[in-house]
């Protein structure tokens, strides 16, 4: 199942597909380890539901829902932790 | 300019991701040898610090935390720069000491492999080990050291571990050969890259770039980038070929906003696959940090905690600092009374009392509010805590076209906009950073409330309403820190929509674990923060306060010298024929003094200028010895007060809690109508233009610092004094009609 990354309900776990956007904002996110492949835990969201926060290549990232909304996960590639 | 310059002292950079526990190991390298200054023309810290080892004399040089080598604005020029040996006045490091986080160990390889490219020496210290064990995370040091080909030494910066092992290691750097690594590239892109360097080797005289400034030409589509590289008669030449080579590689299917990235963590997951050896996640025990971080990044109990530490902070800032603020004015106080005494009377007295000691110790006022602060931030800061808040109030900030990194600079702000300008220093992005900046003078900081105080009490009725529980007088309080907060959102709503547009870089935030923070850095930190805040601003506030002093003071009439000893002269034989009324004849010397004080003021310059700019405050409802105190109190707004006590005949002493002060203004009339001057919409229309004004020499001088150029501190002037003005304008004029 494919979904973006601001759809995703805590506790979800999935593959990253691929990140669009504006040039900058692509380039800085790929800079952070969000590259296609790798794989992303969703772990909750601030108060009024942005921004969001994920796990990705061991640390904790936060981003806003307008960026997530840009990025691809294939959820089923994953198991479920 | 740096000492830099004998061969046998060895020049270090340090570089790292944020979060690393750099700025502990720069502190346990250099020592208490620290100096910071700016880097010239850009808004970057330039940290250096210098040491001893083996009898080699090391010089550091700190680098910001960055996650990234990438050059897109000057401020990121400024690592390639120094690195490279071409940073204006300084000469190139020996060699970079790069540290990595051991818990996150991938993201922090990403930044090294953009380093190996620059083939400079590299020696990776890697930081943290214990937290990684302890997350389940083994790193193999000399399977690392053999993967990357440079030397690897296991460090423990905040326990002092590997410290020494680090240092032997740096003293042998100078043998250290350029990295040999070469991070895989798809093969279409190398060619190109290699087509390219042949090219500039070509040339006459011969151009060398490293890798990594290959790879900017190739695939940062911007002028301004290569020009910076191949200077700006030959990047004109080349610019139509670099265009054709983009779009050669675009044709072929190389992405190049993800090209780089994309190679190079494949490059980075090929050595993390050999080196690092994680443990399944069900056998790693969750640590106490984690369970804190549940509770504190919680949409409600963490916002309840945010809330609870906002409010003790500027609890904090307001009521433990006041005392310490009381010492520092009645020390200040005592020391300008003893050089009274010393100096004879006169003009040098004054400048020396009125002028330098006053003045520096106007500035001196603010340091316990700074070093509060600090404090504050400094913890918060190194424990991890100010990731999450900005995590919580992102959303809230990001509506007024900020983020969530700009709410612990404003808030502060409300104590003093200096340190809240100098907070700003924790937000990346330079275009929020700058509106942060801009507007953060508008939250009413605490040398506003002596002047809300005194016209407040003097002039708003005290009713209440609720038991007692609202009172007109709190509600005005109230209204005079909303408005600033109003204007604050506008302004930078406004900011963001015309003058600082442009493309907005996204809101990326790393959640550090959390440790337990350092005191070294944190006092540092306090330290550094407090020290260049009495350094810089005070030379300046204190030439302009003796400006204000000199305007005040000169011309002086020789006819008003005259009158007054006459008119003592004559006070003194009243009282001498009536030997026990000592009482009244000093309260009659006062009197004189201060009506003399007043004559003075009114021929100064200063008195001139009050007259001259009359007509263009009557429309506020002031007359000229307001438009006077309002003038004098450009280096700092709280020092209207004094001014005032003087204008009104009361001598300079004056504070908010003068009865004679607050007499004196309900008393004062139109010379020509002989109404009241103040009233209601009078005292309103002061207090507005004080709470949006740009009185304040410091937080102009603080911004000058910041922001690196003397147009922003110019425009913080402008804009603040005109919307001061026409607010304070329909103010009065509002307040007539609804009064008339």
């Amino acid at each position: 199942m494919i979904a973006t990354l601001a759809e995703m309900s805590p506790g979800q776990v999935g593959r990253v597909l691929s990140v669009d956007g504006e040039e900058n904002a692509v380039s800085r996110m790929l800079e952070m380890g969000l590259t296609p492949g790798v794989e992303i835990a969703f772990l909750g969201t601030s108060l009024l539901g942005d921004p969001i926060e994920v796990q990705v290549r061991g640390y904790r990232l936060s981003l806003r829902k307008l960026e997530a909304l840009k990025v691809k996960v294939d959820l089923t590639s994953s198991d479920p932790v | 300019m740096d000492e830099a310059g004998s061969n046998s002292t060895l020049r270090i950079a340090l570089i790292g991701n944020p979060n690393t526990g750099k700025s502990t190991l720069f502190s346990r390298l250099s020592g208490i040898h620290q100096r910071t200054g700016n880097y010239p023309g850009v808004t970057v810290e330039k940290r250096v610090g210098s040491s001893q080892h083996d009898g080699l004399a090391i010089e550091w040089i700190d680098l910001p935390g960055t996650y990234s080598l990438v050059p897109r604005s000057p401020d990121e020029w400024v690592t390639v720069d120094v690195l490279l040996g071409q940073q204006a006045g300084e000469l190139p490091p020996d060699g970079v000491v790069c540290v990595l986080d051991a818990s996150n160990l991938e993201r922090n390889l990403y930044l090294l492999s953009q380093l190996l490219d620059l083939k400079i020496p590299v020696i990776v210290a890697l930081n943290m080990v214990d937290l990684a064990e302890r997350q389940g995370v083994r790193v193999d040091l000399q399977q690392l050291a053999g993967q990357l080909d440079v030397p690897v030494v296991a460090t423990q910066a905040n326990k002092h571990v590997g410290v020494d092992d680090l240092l032997s290691a740096v003293c042998q750097i100078r043998k250290i050969e350029q990295p040999s690594q070469s991070i895989k590239f798809p093969e279409l892109f190398e060619a190109t890259e290699i087509n390219l360097a042949r090219e500039l080797e070509h040339l006459d005289p011969p151009l060398h770039l490293p890798r990594f400034l290959l790879q900017r030409l190739l695939l940062q589509d911007d002028i301004e980038v290569s020009q910076r590289i191949l200077g700006e008669e030959l990047a004109g030449r080349m610019q139509s070929q670099l265009v054709t080579l983009r779009q050669s590689l675009k044709s072929e299917g190389i992405h190049l906003a993800s090209v780089e990235a994309t190679s190079r963590y494949g490059w980075v997951g090929e050595i993390a696959k050999r080196a690092v050896e994680k443990r399944p996640v069900s056998q790693v025990a969750i640590s106490w940090a984690d369970r804190l971080d549940r509770i504190l990044v919680h949409k409600v109990f963490g916002t309840v905690v945010f809330l609870g530490l906002m409010l003790l902070m500027f609890q904090s800032i307001f009521a433990w600092a006041d005392p310490l603020m009381g010492l520092i004015e009645s020390f200040t106080g005592w020391i300008g009374e003893q050089v009274a005494g010393v100096l004879p009377e006169g003009l040098f007295q004054s400048l020396i009392v009125d002028g330098v000691i006053a003045g520096v110790g106007g500035v001196l006022v603010f340091l316990p509010q700074i070093l509060i602060l600090f404090l504050f931030i400094g913890l918060l800061e190194d424990c991890g805590y100010m990731a999450r808040a900005a995590f919580l109030m992102d959303r809230l900030m990001a509506k007024i076209g900020l983020n969530g990194k700009s709410f612990i600079p404003l808030l502060s702000s409300f104590a003093c906009a200096i340190p809240g300008i100098m907070a700003t220093r924790t937000i990346e992005n330079p275009r929020d950073r700058l509106i942060t900046i801009l507007v953060a003078p508008l939250m009413s900081c605490s040398a506003r409330l002596p002047v809300y105080t005194v016209l407040i009490a003097a002039f708003i009725p005290d009713k209440t309403w609720a038991g007692g529980w609202i009172g007109l007088q709190g509600f005005v309080m109230f209204a005079m820190y909303l408005l600033g907060i109003v204007v604050a959102i506008g302004m930078a709503f406004t900011l963001k929509k015309t003058l600082l547009r442009g493309a907005s870089s996204p809101f990326l935030l790393e959640l550090p674990p959390f440790k337990v923070p350092s005191a070294k850095t944190v006092a540092a930190r306090v330290l550094e923060r407090g020290g260049s805040f009495v350094k810089r601003a005070g030379t300046l506030i204190l030439s302009v306060t003796v400006l204000v002093w000199a305007a005040a003071t000169f011309p002086q009439s020789e006819k008003t010298q005259q009158d007054y000893e006459f008119a003592a002269a004559e006070l003194k034989t009243e009282f001498e024929t009536d030997s026990n009324s000592a009482e009244a004849y000093e309260s009659a010397m006062v009197e004189l003094d201060n009506r003399f004080a007043s004559r003075r003021l009114r021929e100064s310059l200063l008195g001139r200028a009050g007259k001259a700019v009359e007509p263009m405050v009557r429309p506020l409802g002031w007359d000229w010895k307001i438009g006077c105190a309002v003038l004098a109190s450009f280096p700092a707004r709280e020092v209207v007060i004094g001014t005032m006590g003087v204008i009104y005949q009361l001598g300079g002493e004056q504070d908010e809690q003068s009865q004679p002060l607050r007499e004196a203004l309900k008393q004062d009339r139109w010379e020509s109508t002989g109404e009241p001057v103040f009233n209601v919409p009078v005292a309103l229309s002061i207090m507005v233009f004080f709470a949006l004004c740009a009185q304040c020499a410091s937080t102009l001088v603080v911004i000058w610092r910041e922001t690196a150029s003397w147009q922003w501190p110019l425009f913080t002037f402008a804009y603040m004094t005109g919307l001061a003005y026409v607010a304070a304008f329909m103010t009065y004029q509002i307040g007539n009609l609804l009064g008339a």
